[in-house]
């Protein structure tokens, strides 16, 4: 067997020189085709890391992609309206007015009331599950259970409102003496707050299952009962964690899109207490997007949809910031 | 069986079926996992390979945001991307949209169960001789296909129920059709249109498709459940 063939280190033009010089016929095809292999394996394994890298580059140009995209599809109402599309009061597709201020107010109303509506429970269900019981099959039924509610389908909570919700609430409308409407920001808020619940929950559990032992078995050396030790030692050390996880619910909450659809009721108008009907800044792209016929109409549609991006986007990011730095601690 | 075989009847007509919803959401869901699957496990394998480079910095922030998009964002994008220069709704244009939302998820769960195997393996593997490309898939994905499996799996049931990137893309079809250039019926879009529509005839179709939706996610999360602690991986 020829050396230089083993020691993997042969160039193409000496190789078969002094392959051919030692063999005979039948073993200079074989160490040819030998040779050819491990030239077609080096140049697969080349091919394959650049197939690798080329997927890497792919993931940035989406992202980039999707950006432009709604940037230039937006600039026709950037340049028509300016800056203070944001801050107009008046939605009026067929008198050409565009403002987005029921619609920012709209998703703020209902994300922020759906984020003071799931704050308890969520941390509720974090502590029941970190603090009290994180063993056992009662608790393993409560946690696998939190966990499939963040997967049952958007378009199935917008439908149980609509059909269960809404008439409950209209109910306890026309009860507390406000016009009984049904559908509202009130209702989309409740809805809100049962699909966020999962995410801060169960971000919360794991940051509480986080906090050292030795802290707590000091506060209870110390005298601490059950509660002084959450309320001392584990909320404190835990509260960037929790607030990561708040966070992360509410980027979740500003970018549902048709369960809000389903139930806010649709309309234009400016938002005059949490139970009139509105439209959230996702509903309104749902609703009139394909129905949009001028070009300012859709782009301003879009311009939206660019706003929904960049706030989520942060929000997403400060969350994932936060989570990291703790866990890295 | 009536139901599930059977396209919805006109309004005033009792009796029909989601059959048409059903098919639907089954091809588009396949097309965006054939789209997103492979490209979805390469980029995981990119960055549990590469993990200080400074592409992989970046591409690590890229499906961090996408994962954070908010899905109507993504039908916006998919309707400029493919709806307008194709010149009409397809199922193609609504399976490209999944397939944005499935990437995330896939290539999150990949490059955390590769990141947990021990160098050992690879290094084992490496001095045997082995090419690059037949360590990554004689022995890397191998040991960590679980963990993969229940990431594609978790993709597939979050996409199941995603209707508001369909609504400018795949847009609906009360009739049977397998043509991916053409519109395309899928459940949540069927069950959001008959929920939202005056009828009673048609509220009870959506009751029943929401049911078949609901138990399609949920036996998809408890499978991904059931595989991940048989094989005991951590997501």
């Amino acid at each position: 067997m020829d050396t230089s063939v083993e020691n993997g280190i042969v160039t193409r033009s000496e190789l078969p020189l002094r392959v051919i010089n030692s063999k005979t016929p039948e073993a200079i095809v074989k160490t040819k085709n030998r040779i050819k292999r491990s030239f077609r394996q080096i140049r697969t394994e080349n091919v394959f890391k650049r197939t690798l890298v080329i997927m890497g580059i792919i993931m940035v140009i989406l992202v980039l992609g999707i950006l432009l995209t709604l940037v230039v599809q937006s600039l026709p109402s950037i340049k028509a309206l300016g800056p203070k599309y944001l801050w107009g009061k008046v939605w009026d597709p067929v008198q050409d007015v565009y403002g987005a201020w029921p619609f920012l107010l709209g998703t703020l109303l209902s994300s922020f009331l759906a984020l003071i509506i799931s704050i308890p429970f969520s941390i509720a269900v974090a502590i029941f599950l970190g603090e009290y019981y994180p063993n056992g099959w009662l608790p393993n039924l409560l946690k696998n259970t939190v966990e499939l509610i963040a997967a049952v389908p958007s378009v199935i909570y917008g439908f149980w409102g609509l059909a269960v919700l809404v008439p409950i609430v209209r109910n306890m409308e026309s009860h507390i003496g406000v016009e009984p409407v049904g559908v509202g920001i009130f209702s989309s808020s409740l809805i809100l707050a049962v699909m966020i619940i999962p995410y801060a929950a169960s971000l919360g559990r794991s940051m509480i299952q986080m906090v050292p032992s030795p802290l707590k078995e000091g506060a209870y050396a110390l005298g601490a009962t059950r509660w002084e030790v959450i309320r001392s030692v584990v909320l404190p050390y835990t509260k960037s964690g929790l607030f990561a996880g708040v966070l992360l619910s509410l980027g979740r909450a500003l970018g549902e899109t048709m369960a809000v659809t389903m139930v806010i009721g649709n309309t234009s108008i400016i938002p005059k207490s949490i139970f009139a009907p509105g439209n959230t800044m996702a509903s309104v792209i749902a609703n009139e997007f394909t129905e949009a016929d001028k070009a300012v109409y859709l782009s301003a549609l879009i311009e939206l949809g660019l706003v929904l991006f960049l706030v989520t986007v942060v929000i997403n990011m400060i969350g994932k910031r936060i989570i990291d730095r703790f866990t890295n601690e | 069986m009536h139901f599930l075989v059977n396209i919805p009847k006109p309004v005033g007509e009792t009796g029909g079926g989601i059959a048409n919803a059903l098919l639907g959401s089954i091809i588009i869901i396949a097309v965006a996992s054939v789209i997103a699957i492979p490209i979805g496990i390469l980029t995981g394998i990119y960055l549990s390979e590469n993990r200080k480079s400074r592409l992989a910095y970046w591409c690590r922030l890229s499906v961090d945001i996408l994962q954070g998009v908010p899905s109507i964002v993504i039908g916006i994008i998919a309707y400029f991307w493919l709806v307008k220069p194709l010149g009409g709704f397809s199922a193609l244009s609504g399976s490209v949209a999944l397939a944005i939302m499935m990437l995330p998820i896939i290539v999150r769960s990949t490059e955390e169960t590769l990141k947990l195997l021990p160098d050992s393996l690879k290094e084992a593997a490496f001095a045997l001789g082995m090419p690059f490309h037949r360590v990554i898939f004689k022995v890397i994905v191998p040991v960590g296909i679980s963990g993969i499996l229940s990431g594609v799996m978790l993709s597939i049931a979050r996409i199941t129920g995603e209707t508001a990137p369909l609504l400018f893309t795949a847009f609906g079809n009360p009739y049977l059709s397998t043509n991916v250039t053409k519109p395309m019926s899928s459940l949540p879009l069927l069950i959001f249109n008959y929920a939202t529509s005056p009828y009673n005839d048609w509220h009870d179709l959506a009751w029943g498709a929401s049911l078949i939706l609901l138990l399609w996610v949920l036996f998809l999360n408890i499978f991904t459940k059931l595989i991940t602690r048989k094989w005991k991986v951590q997501l």
